[in-house]
């Protein structure tokens, strides 16, 4: 039937061009997950791309002014260290020497450009592991503390 | 005998009856035994109520904070309330996994009930089946996710308590329970196709029972997964509710293939065409909910939703891999058993809508999938580590979804058959005036880009073909001189279908709009407030008034308080919050929301610095918002209404 034959003819050439479509926008959109050291070894691939950044806050880095909510820091990974800038209030655990992953690019002079911050959490959103000790003193220790 | 220890045997009572009755199932469709068949239903009951026991043993171990067992000494503490106490049941891997068999042996045992006395010949292979992935759950509950172990001395006289994000939002007690019967719910389907498949039958009954059983799951899984955006609206605080998360698309994928489903059973019921591939959607389905969970489950996404890393992931991978191939061989046996009984006669049709909104949302599943699945297979083979971002999602899925919430109106606007070209004119002429009208409307309130714009033209027409479908059957029997309220009562019992579907459509048709227009018009200001300062979004002010510790037994609660005021006007205040579990160390913020019909103000706090009288804020003006969870009750209301089991069947009247 010459009818059925036209009508799957149509579904190769829509599938294909889903196909294409798909995988051709896949590529724009891909975000590496990089720590400070292979964001350096990719040189020229990293200007642009989408990147999060992943890496410890180093000490004596944070700078933030509350006027502008400008924010900058410099997240290290033991060997290489780069540094960030971005706008906005940093998360209530933001600190010295927390692990944090930023969501940026990185600019032609070598800073990245954050456009979002995440903490680490270390166990968030996770049930404790196997063997964990609960930690049960925190609250009441954190209320003492302040 | 320890609580732990019974509930171990229970489990294994209920592996030993799914195991049984998968080999009597087969042997039973073999022999076609009537005797047979009733063994293999009554071990459906068997290993129910064997998980219905083991459950509920669990939740009195959680109530009765008995730390030998396991599962409560890992999310069962002295300070957690009773209601958060049995809720914890699936707030972690192994007990989510024990909630998981009692869902399953529910809807198995419902379905057993519900059929007891019809399709002897599809029904042993059918059980047979619902056997086979019984076996899977309950050897996962038998075996590696078991949470009836002994825990080893000295056994703790406290926990730590369940997941802080269980404690912080009711939404997220209702949330999980919902997306199981959803998720579990599709085994019921798959069976029920797995079965007409070894038969080599599937006839047009049995079609209408399967789309029966899909309905229920589809509903659940719909409510889901708003349920599921609703608390990432209202607990996360980013001013969101997707973020196509690959969790999220994991839920969101079976419900792609099983609306395929609901809508090509169609036109099997109606047109006997199409078997072989209505089959082909439930496979689909059910392995999607399988791959949904090993991704849920395994750890192996960075995701708000990763539980655990635990070995159970490739477990789940496994029985992926075995009902694929074991699929894939019994269609390539049986599918050319399924002969096609009718034809699409024409293009302007409703069947051939049908066919055109299969292959979107065949197009929309692949582009969901691609991009959940690529950073698995990128670092598999590449060793990369990457993620899919939003833009691409976006890019893919607003044409494909607004073609098919177009479709939706196109469809039932359409006769089956053949259209006749003035029929098609005046069934469409008025829909797409309001569909226009509604374009004009938003317009003239701002909405000038394209995407939103075709959304509002998109989703009113489809929402008044749903409307135009409700009323038509009601004024043909006014026409016929019944009196008004014996017309709409008659037109909604006969039809009640009909107006399920309807009703779901325009549910459809209102979370469509409000999803465009939500995320097209978002206005957010980030700043920092001192005691006494505002800031202005919108129509709308907030100022910052102070911040007040509130301590309970289980957190502890910084409360910032602002004063909100719309169009100059005080609005109250709202209270956005930073807890602390007890047991965790991570603040987790609570956003403050206020909804009204035509927009949220939605303020959530980054960071409170009570002594020096500071807090950072994010402020949203969300528009429309709303409209998505009142979108969610009129689903849940039409599947209900479509759902429903009829007593009896009713009589039917003399065709006019």
């Amino acid at each position: 039937m010459p009818d059925k034959r036209w009508i799957l003819g149509m579904i190769a050439v829509a599938a294909t061009a889903l196909g294409v479509l798909a995988f051709g926008s896949l590529g724009d959109n891909l975000v590496y997950y990089w720590n400070p050291t292979e964001l350096i070894a990719a040189g020229d691939k990293a200007y642009g791309a989408t990147i999060r950044l992943g890496g410890m806050v180093q000490a004596d880095s944070v700078e933030f002014d509350n006027k502008s909510t400008d924010l900058a820091f410099t997240v290290g990974d033991g060997t290489t260290t780069v540094r960030v800038e971005g706008k906005g209030m940093p998360p209530q655990m933001f600190r010295e020497g927390i692990g944090v992953i930023v969501e940026g690019t990185l600019r032609k002079d070598g800073v990245f450009e954050s456009r979002e911050l995440l903490v680490k959490h270390s166990n968030e959103y996770q049930a404790p592991e196997d063997g964990e000790k609960p930690d049960l003193d925190t609250l009441d220790g954190e209320a003492d503390a302040k | 005998m320890t609580i732990a220890l019974l509930g171990r045997l229970l489990v294994l009572a209920a592996l030993g009856a799914a195991a049984a009755g998968a080999v009597v199932g087969i042997a039973a469709g073999r022999s076609r035994s009537e005797a047979g068949l009733r063994l293999a239903r009554r071990l459906v009951y068997a290993f129910s109520v064997a998980l219905i026991g083991a459950n509920l043993l669990m939740v009195y171990a959680l109530l009765a904070k008995e730390y030998s067992v396991s599962y409560v000494a890992q999310v069962g503490g002295n300070a957690v309330p009773a209601r958060i106490a049995i809720v914890s049941l699936w707030s972690s891997l192994e007990g989510s996994i024990l909630f998981w068999g009692l869902v399953l042996g529910c809807y198995c045992a419902a379905f057993a009930w519900r059929t007891r006395d019809k399709f002897t010949d599809v029904m042993p292979w059918t059980l047979a089946t619902v056997h086979l992935v019984a076996v899977f759950f309950a050897f996962l509950i038998a075996g590696p996710a078991n949470p009836f172990l002994d825990t080893p001395a000295p056994i703790p006289t406290d926990g730590p308590g369940p997941n802080a994000l269980l404690q912080n939002h009711l939404l997220m007690i209702v949330h999980p329970p919902m997306l199981y019967l959803g998720y579990v719910g599709m085994t019921v389907p798959f069976a029920m196709g797995v079965g007409a498949l070894v038969e080599g039958r599937l006839g047009a009954a049995w079609m209408k029972a399967t789309r029966t059983w899909m309905l229920a799951p589809w509903g659940f899984l719909s409510v889901g997964i708003i349920l599921g955006g609703w608390w990432a609206y209202e607990v996360l605080g980013w001013g969101g509710y997707w973020a196509w998360d690959p969790v999220e698309n994991a839920s969101f994928l079976p419900w792609l293939t099983a609306t395929a489903f609901l809508h090509a059973a169609m036109l099997r019921e109606r047109r006997g065409i199409l078997k072989g591939w209505t089959i082909v959607l439930l496979i689909a389905t059910f392995s999607l909910t399988i791959l949904g969970t090993f991704m849920t489950r395994s750890g192996v996404f960075n995701s708000v939703h990763s539980f655990t890393q635990s070995a159970i992931g490739p477990t789940f991978l496994v029985f992926l891999a075995i009902v694929l191939v074991a699929s894939t061989i019994l269609l390539a046996m049986r599918v050319h058993l399924l002969e096609a009984e009718g034809e699409i006669r024409s293009a302007a049709s409703r069947e051939s809508m049908f066919v055109l909104n299969n292959l979107f949302f065949v197009a929309f599943t692949f582009t969901v999938l691609v991009g959940t699945v690529f950073p698995l297979l990128a670092e598999a083979v590449r060793g990369v580590k990457v993620s899919v971002g939003g833009p691409f999602f976006n890019r893919m899925s607003v044409p494909i979804g607004v073609s098919i919430v177009f479709l939706m109106g196109v469809g039932p606007a359409l006769p089956w058959g053949r259209a006749k070209r003035d029929e098609v004119l005046t069934a469409l002429a008025v829909p797409v005036g309001v569909g226009v009208l509604l374009t004009g409307l938003g317009a003239a309130l701002g909405v000038r880009s394209f995407w939103p714009a075709v959304t509002l033209f998109a989703g009113g027409f489809a929402g008044a073909v749903s409307l135009r479908d409700m009323a038509v059957p009601v004024r043909l029997r006014l026409t016929k001189g019944e009196a008004v309220g014996d017309a709409v009562v008659r037109a909604f019992v006969r039809g009640r279908r009909r107006y399920g579907g309807q009703i779901v459509h325009l549910g459809i048709a209102m979370i469509a709009i409000a999803i465009a227009i939500s995320q097209s018009y978002q206005l957010s200001e980030e700043t920092i407030l001192e005691q006494g300062q505002a800031v202005g979004i919108g129509d709308w002010t907030v100022q910052y008034e102070g911040t007040r510790e509130e301590v309970t037994p289980n957190r502890r609660s910084t409360i910032a308080t602002f004063g909100i005021a719309r169009n100059g006007a005080p609005a109250g205040t709202l209270e956005p919050r930073m807890n602390v579990f007890r047991g965790s160390m991570q603040p987790i913020g609570t956003p403050g929301v206020r909804s009204t019909l035509t927009e949220d103000l939605y303020l959530s706090v980054m960071n409170i610095d009570s002594e020096a009288g500071v807090v950072g804020l994010r402020a949203f003006v969300n528009p429309l918002v709303y409209w998505i969870w009142s979108g969610m009750f009129v689903i849940a209301l039409g599947c209900l209404v479509a759902a429903w089991p009829s007593r009896a069947a009713a009589p039917r009247e003399a065709p006019a």
